[in-house]
């Protein structure tokens, strides 16, 4: 579509645009921070490094991380949390779905340095020991899965799709889990597995 | 992703101020719209102000009407006891869009300013004339069968994306918004704007402007509505056509009507002439026909989205049948 002229000039305003964006961030330093009673007012320049501070499946970590690392990114390549896994990274498959304060969201679309404060539970952090969380054991008896690369996702979705109170029905859980898309084509013995830890009553 | 600096406001304030000093300066909120377009370059803002902890995610009943906060999250204002016994479109069409996840992270004010999903405007080899004024539009000689066919012009022919703004546009709303010059409020209508020789512009925002919040009058339509959205799959799919059918009924005559579309416009597709048109009248097909004969006036269709033609009107009927309960 676009000529070879076009792509060379866009190319070329993309290098001027990143070192214009280097430039900046040299004259712009972080030093004027302000202070604020609740929060800090946080400034970062662009590679600078910021710190953070996350709860992970009950421990406590102080971290950095460059401002546009992702939560997922975070979780997998600087704390080797490699349960959640990386679908699509652009929100449009579920497999990197994690609890953030007791809430779903996807992890490829979260910054990290967003979630300071929060407390995160991931695929790793649900068992008790060896003693399998009750929708780790409803996939394993219902086959919920086969290759299995989506599975930490739909777990960490069923479980919040209990705890949100849309999991009456079978539609509903179809509805409420259409967030995680399943390559394998898992979906009746998910749904299977889902409806049974609801049935059973216990808490999740 | 191109990196960028990172600030976190407190303040609506300080947000705003940050944004005034650098016009490559961006808000974030839920930040899947804009992460997912930053991955991508079709957007490369030197910094981020984040506004996710600004304290504007409240849900709050008015003399008359409600107050959204802009940064109430989808999800919240979905299941938000009131908005559900008052204005259930406005939960209806929520619950239509996206997945569970990703409503627990995007606000009321991130959705009303998601970019289009036009697929030329997401890759940046092609030309587009929403992401590069001036390089041209690719979707009109090109794919476009996600595309307008109402409002469209030479430069683009894009559609708004999203649903919960449908809803927003029939049950008029209010966009509460803070600048640097102070508040204003902008009727819901004015918000979006259609492309024109300015497609870059989705809507009548002015630079530094913060939103703050969505107000919805009291309405008539706690009863007899629906939400209906026509796409690929059942779920977790974009809009090819969607309608926001609201009737106030009296029996079986129609006291008033609130219609819109999405999937057909740049911007979210009120039909005042086919509310009109149903005033007075007795709840059946026909009428219903009737409307939505009189809503397709003026519609265009391109190479790939003719279909909507016929879709559109069958979705008004269908829409309106299921919200006055003739079918369900
Ligand atoms: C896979 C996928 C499927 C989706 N499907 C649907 C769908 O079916 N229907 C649908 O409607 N949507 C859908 N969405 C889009 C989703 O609804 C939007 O991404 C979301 O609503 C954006 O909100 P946010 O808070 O995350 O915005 P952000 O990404 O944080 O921001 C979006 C834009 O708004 C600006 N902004 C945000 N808040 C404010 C404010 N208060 N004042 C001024 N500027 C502000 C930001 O600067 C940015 O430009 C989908 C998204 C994905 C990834
Ligand atoms: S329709 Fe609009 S967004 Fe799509 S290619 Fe044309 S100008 Fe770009
Ligand atoms: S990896 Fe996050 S949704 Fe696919
Ligand atoms: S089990 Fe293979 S993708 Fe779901």
């Amino acid at each position: 579509m676009k000529t070879s002229k076009k792509k060379v000039e866009n190319e070329a305003r993309r290098d001027f645009l990143k070192q214009s964006s280097v430039l900046s961030a040299l004259v712009l330093s972080p030093g004027k921070a302000v202070k604020d009673p609740e929060w800090e007012e946080k400034v970062a320049a662009p590679f600078e490094k910021v710190s953070l501070k996350l709860e992970i499946n009950g421990i406590k970590h102080n971290l950095t991380v460059e401002p546009r690392t992702t939560l997922l990114d975070l979780l997998r390549e600087q704390l080797h949390l490699t349960g959640t896994k990386k679908g699509c990274d652009f929100g449009q498959c579920g497999a990197c779905t994690v609890h953030s304060d007791g809430q779903r969201i996807n992890s490829c679309l979260t910054l990290a340095v967003t979630e300071d404060g929060k407390k995160i539970t991931t695929i790793e952090g649900i068992s008790k020991g060896d003693d399998l969380h009750p929708m780790q054991e409803a996939f394993i008896k219902h086959d919920g899965f086969q290759c299995g690369y989506c599975t930490p996702g739909q777990i960490m979705s069923g479980i919040a799709c209990i705890r949100e109170g849309h999991a009456d029905t079978e539609d509903e859980i179809r509805e409420y889990m259409s967030g995680n898309i399943c390559r394998c084509g898992a979906y009746p013995n998910i749904v299977d597995a889902i409806m049974e830890v609801k049935k059973g009553g216990q808490t999740v | 992703m191109k990196a960028f600096q990172y600030v976190r406001s407190t303040t609506a304030k300080s947000a705003i101020d940050a944004l005034a000093k650098d016009p490559a300066a961006m808000f974030l909120a839920g930040g899947t719209n804009l992460v997912d377009l930053m991955k991508r370059g079709v957007t490369e803002p030197d910094k981020l102000i984040d506004i996710s902890r600004l304290p504007y995610n409240k849900i709050e009943k008015e003399s008359s009407g409600v107050r959204i906060g802009a940064l109430a999250l989808n999800s919240q204002v979905a299941e938000d006891k009131l908005i559900l016994e008052k204005w259930p479109l406005l939960a209806l069409a929520l619950n239509a869009g996206a997945s569970a996840q990703l409503r627990n992270k995007a606000t009321v004010g991130g959705n009303m300013l998601q970019r289009t999903r036009c697929g030329y405007f997401y890759d940046t080899e092609m030309d587009c004339n929403k992401r590069q004024p001036g390089s041209g539009c690719g979707a009109k000689e090109g794919y476009n069968r996600m595309h307008a066919i109402f409002g469209t012009s030479e430069q683009c022919i894009a559609v708004h994306p999203s649903d919960m703004c449908i809803a927003l546009a029939a049950l008029d709303s209010t966009v509460i918004v803070q600048g640097p010059k102070g508040e204003r409020k902008i009727p819901f209508a004015d918000f979006h704007r259609l492309p024109g020789d300015h497609p870059e512009k989705d809507n009548t925002l002015e630079k530094g402007e913060l939103i703050t919040a969505v107000t919805l009058p009291d309405s008539p339509y706690a009863k007899n509505v629906h939400y209906l959205k026509v796409r690929d799959r059942t779920s977790y799919a974009f809009a090819l056509v969607s309608v926001a059918a609201a009737l106030e009924l009296e029996g079986k005559t129609i006291k008033s009507a609130r219609l819109a579309m999405g999937g057909v416009a740049h911007k979210p597709w009120r039909l005042l002439e086919a509310e009109k048109a149903l005033v007075g009248q007795t709840i059946s097909e026909a009428t219903f026909q009737k409307a939505a004969e009189i809503a397709m006036h003026g519609a265009k269709g391109y190479a790939y989205n003719s279909f909507k033609l016929k879709m559109a009107p069958n979705s008004i009927v269908e829409a309106l049948k299921i919200a006055a309960g003739l079918t369900s």
